[in-house]
């Protein structure tokens, strides 16, 4: 018992070492303390202040571009098969109607009866991500599989996230937060959070502007600072150069600026694919495909200079240079790059330089910081005023069993905040609902376990016997009500959304906490009163 | 200290006064909720833009009405509604009609042009300093403070800016400052700093707290998926409860939380409350406190049943309304405090929140008493009922088991 005893002590301090960590980490002075706290404990937007956006990425577009591409290719594929036609359409797509997506479709007319058979194995052959439909003997219609539709759905989305992302880190912003919102396939929204900003009009800017991808000829580098390469040059660029800046890769690297060509040879308009890889030696790499058009020049221009390096610039920053090893037509890759994350980043780069599809903007919320100030203020006042008086009236109506409940309750709330820390969650208004909530079920389960020790007493049991068969029985109401709740929760999480899923996430974590604290906690309380006290006849609740 | 101890109540006895009061109440929440046209929908379900705005006085409804009506920038309805919290009282919310997504943007400059060119005096170039952000105040004075010979490095500009915004945005001033002298004693203040602001920056006497822009799709979508996860998370609690207890235990909870839920939304529609994102919030948690509540009292009854085999069941709920009776009391009084709490100093975010669970603990408390447990004792003496007239055979096997008591009741 003495044992048991000392291990369940142990438990607890070190849970509650280990959350008081997690809300203030060691702070050094008091100042230090509120610092940690803040940092640690992060208010949602509603309740902090910020620019709340949410986008819809017009996939319609992107599918519509697949098949305009698509036709293209298809043109050449025939001329060079000797295969004639009369028309290809594609038809018009409406901005913020993303379910136009599903219907767009290749129509290809006037196929002679006698070429069909060449037709048909050229795009099976060619175009194996299209579905070939007849539509009579000479016309014909070619639709995206419906797994290739949604890849290419959710791609585009994916793609807009990285892009988007890519732009706001110009804002310079310490928090900011940019994610697929909703269930990927069925929804194409984004959702964009930036706290502390109250007028989105600038984050519109950066997310509306094309982030420009280039790559150019290198024609002289790396130099060491900006001033070195004029010096080098009598202070004078070459004419159709410019100085650019190579993107820092750790806080130890120095400058390195390269001298190169001002017109790219090609665009991020021109890319169409990215990916990481490795070659044969297992070194890490970026392979990349070009739209037709783009091949065709980079082929030319690659052939008449390999052995000269070319430089991938991103929004005026170098992101990597590489040298010319062979002619580079549709595809390339781009090598010696020093890790697997380095080539993976490169990748997103390539492809998340321009966005793939128009957005439309479905929410925009902008919450000033003295709402938010005005908010946290009287929130707090009314959550200290709501909390002193249950604590009183816990201790007038247990008396010191009610140090017990209070005691548990601080420990529940130290876990929730502890949790919302180490889980990098903010705190939103629902969530604050659903904390709301965890301390009347906390509260709940101390007033029910303390009547059942009264109804324990009043049958004449000894006060040790009451308090275990006051436990035990109030046990599984506890967990009923707790499973209950739980069960309602992963309803909510899975089929609800933000809010919904905050106040979910909140709640169940509370839940947990309270059956810890409750339970646990206060019967090691109530143990350590007890201890050696066989004989105690009252007990103070 | 106890109050309640052995009580003995005849609660379901007094269940019909009970029962015909929800029903009533159940009525008329929908009768006003039909006269009205429906809920009123907030922004979060209902698509627009809303704007809050405080002004330094008492804020002109009609010239803001007038202003907004004569301007004819912005298309459709227009209301302006004032706050009758005493913290809240200089605040205005400003609501427009949002057809189409295309046009949010469009609509916000409206909105903020209409409000400029109508209540802030025209600025000769000054920047507007109650709206102005950290970066725009900073660089409108660093240029003009240099000039004027204040000597200052780049960090200790940003300190004494971000200083003074500080002080605009916490209450009492809470975004509005009205007299540029209310910051000449701040920390880094001094008689050059305030010069050049007077000189840079003007006051309006109004500021925009908050701006909220949702397009009619999301609303539909997010109301859609709110109730959708509500009726799930009704449906999973309803088979837990049937799994531990029996089915017409989990009907019956789920009935008295529905029950609860539908009463609460009528007092949100007699009362003229906006349903937001915030009350569903509200909503949900009065699910979980609701349902808390009947299973505490149903885990009593499939106690007793387990022990008094021989007591009728009603006046064996009756017993077990009343052991809990302490609890219950207990539990609702001390969440219902806190909830009032809120209600009162929550402030305006925190109002509809806490009203819907001021409603929702005094409906969800007594539904568990007075809706859930009597349904219970329907099915039973229904069931009962039935038995007595069937044949002998019922009658042998009831001797056998009284009552069918929950057999899943683990221990």
């Amino acid at each position: 018992m003495k044992n048991n005893l000392t291990a369940r002590t142990v438990v607890i301090v070190v849970t509650l070492l280990i959350c008081v960590f997690g809300i203030i980490d060691f702070p050094k002075s008091g100042a230090d303390l509120v610092k940690n706290f803040k940092d640690n404990i992060r208010l949602g937007l509603d309740l902090k202040g910020g620019t709340h956006l949410v986008l819809e990425i017009q996939v319609q577009d992107a599918v519509k571009a697949d098949a305009d591409q698509s036709a293209e290719r298809l043109k050449e594929d025939l001329k060079k098969q000797n295969v004639a036609w009369n028309s290809m359409d594609t038809p018009d797509v409406r901005p913020g109607h993303v379910e136009d997506a599903d219907i767009v479709a290749l129509t290809v007319k006037g196929i002679p009866a006698t070429q069909s058979s060449a037709f048909r194995g050229i795009v099976t052959e060619r175009y194996p991500t299209y579905i070939l439909t007849a539509l009579n003997s000479t016309d014909y219609s070619l639709k995206l599989k419906p797994t290739d539709l949604n890849d290419l759905k959710v791609d585009t989305v994916k793609r807009s996230v990285d892009t988007i992302g890519n732009r706001i880190d110009q804002l310079g912003l310490a928090e900011k937060s940019v994610q697929q919102y909703g269930k990927a396939g069925s929804k194409f929204e984004v959702l964009v959070q930036l706290p502390g900003v109250d007028d989105p009009a600038r984050a519109k800017e950066l997310i509306g502007t094309a982030a420009v991808l280039e790559i150019c000829d290198v024609k002289e580098g790396p130099f060491p600072s900006k001033e070195g390469a004029l010096a080098q040059k009598g202070g004078i660029l070459p004419m159709g150069t410019r100085l650019v800046r190579s993107k820092p890769r750790g806080a130890q690297d120095g400058e390195q600026w390269y001298l190169v060509a001002k017109t790219p040879v090609i665009t991020g308009r021109e890319m169409r694919n990215a990916r990481a890889g490795q070659d044969e030696f297992r070194k890490w790499e970026t392979n990349f495909s070009l739209s037709q058009d783009g091949g065709r020049r980079f082929g030319r221009y690659t052939e008449a200079n390999i052995g000269n390096k070319l430089a991938v610039v991103l929004d005026s920053q170098i992101v990597s240079v590489a040298t010319i090893q062979s002619k580079i037509e549709d595809s390339g890759r781009i090598t010696g790059l020093g890790s697997e994350e380095e080539s993976v980043d490169l990748g997103r780069y390539l492809r998340s330089g321009s966005l793939p599809a128009g957005v439309q903007y479905n929410e925009e919320r902008s919450i000033g910081p003295s709402l938010g100030a005005d908010s946290i203020h009287q929130g707090i006042v009314a959550g200290i005023a709501g909390l002193l008086a249950v604590i009183a009236v816990m201790l007038v109506y247990y008396k010191r069993s009610g140090v017990n409940a209070v005691l548990a309750l601080g420990l529940n709330t130290i876990i929730l905040l502890a949790a919302v820390s180490y889980f990098h969650a903010v705190l939103t208004l629902p969530g604050i609902a659903g904390i709301i909530l965890t301390i009347g079920m906390a509260v709940d389960s101390n007033v029910l376990i303390f009547e059942r020790i009264r109804e324990e007493l009043r049958t004449g049991k000894s006060v040790i016997a009451a308090v275990d068969n006051g436990f035990s029985k109030a046990w599984w109401t506890i967990v009923d009500t707790h499973v209950t709740t739980v069960v309602s929760c992963a309803f909510l999480f899975l089929f609800g959304e933000g809010p919904v899923r905050g106040f979910a996430v909140t709640l169940v974590i509370g839940l947990v906490a309270n059956i810890f604290t409750a339970v646990f906690v206060s019967k090691t309380i109530f143990d350590y009163e007890l201890a050696g006290r066989r004989q105690l006849t009252e007990l103070s609740i | 200290m106890e109050l309640f101890k052995n009580t003995n109540y005849d609660f379901l006895g007094k269940k019909w006064p009970f029962i015909i009061a929800s029903l009533v109440l159940t009525v008329a929440g929908f009768a006003s909720i039909l006269m009205q046209g429906g809920l009123k929908f907030g922004i979060d379900f209902k698509g627009g833009t809303l704007m809050t705005v405080k002004f330094s006085q008492k804020p002109p409804l009609e010239q803001i009405r007038t202003a907004f009506a004569r301007s004819g920038k912005i298309k459709g309805e227009v209301t302006v509604q004032s706050f009758t919290d005493p913290g809240t009282q200089n605040e205005v919310e400003i609501g427009t009609e949002l057809v189409d997504e295309r046009q949010l943007a469009a609509n916000r400059l409206s909105m903020e042009q209409v409000l400029a060119t109508t209540f802030a005096q025209p600025g000769n170039g000054k920047l507007e300093f109650n709206s102005a952000s950290k970066d725009a105040l900073a660089a409108r004075l660093r240029d003009p403070l240099a000039r004027a010979g204040v000597a200052m490095a780049e960090p200790q500009l940003q300190k004494v800016v971000a200083g003074i915004l500080d002080f605009r945005d916490t209450p009492p001033r809470s975004g509005l400052v009205t007299d540029f002298n209310q910051l000449s004693s701040l920390p880094g203040v001094n008689a050059g700093i305030m010069s050049t602001l007077k000189q840079e920056c003007y006051l309006a006497p109004y500021t925009v707290k908050e701006t909220q822009m949702v397009g009619p799709k999301v609303g539909a979508e997010l109301r859609n998926k709110a109730v959708l996860a509500t009726l799930y998370a009704l449906a999973g609690m309803l088979a837990y409860i049937a799994f531990r207890f029996e089915w017409i235990y989990g009907v019956a909870a789920v009935i008295a939380v529905f029950h609860d839920t539908l009463i609460t939304i009528g007092l949100f529609s007699i009362f003229h409350e906006e349903i937001s994102m915030t009350v569903i919030a509200a909503l949900l948690t009065l699910v979980g406190y609701s349902m808390n509540d009947t299973i505490v009292i149903f885990d009593r009854i499939r106690e007793n049943l387990k022990i008094m085999r021989r007591e009728p069941l009603e006046s064996l709920m009756n017993k077990s309304v009343n052991q809990t009776l302490s609890r219950t009391i207990m539990s609702a009084g001390l969440t219902f405090l806190t909830v009032v709490a809120l209600f009162i100093w929550g402030g305006p975010v925190l109002h509809t929140f806490s009203f819907a669970l001021v409603c929702g603990i005094t409906v969800g408390t007594y539904s568990s008493v007075f809706i859930a447990s009597p349904i219970v004792l329907f099915w039973h003496n229904y069931t009962d009922g039935r038995k007595r007239t069937a044949p002998v055979l019922a009658a042998a096997a009831r001797t056998d088991a009284p009552r069918k008591s929950p057999s899943k009741a683990a221990k």
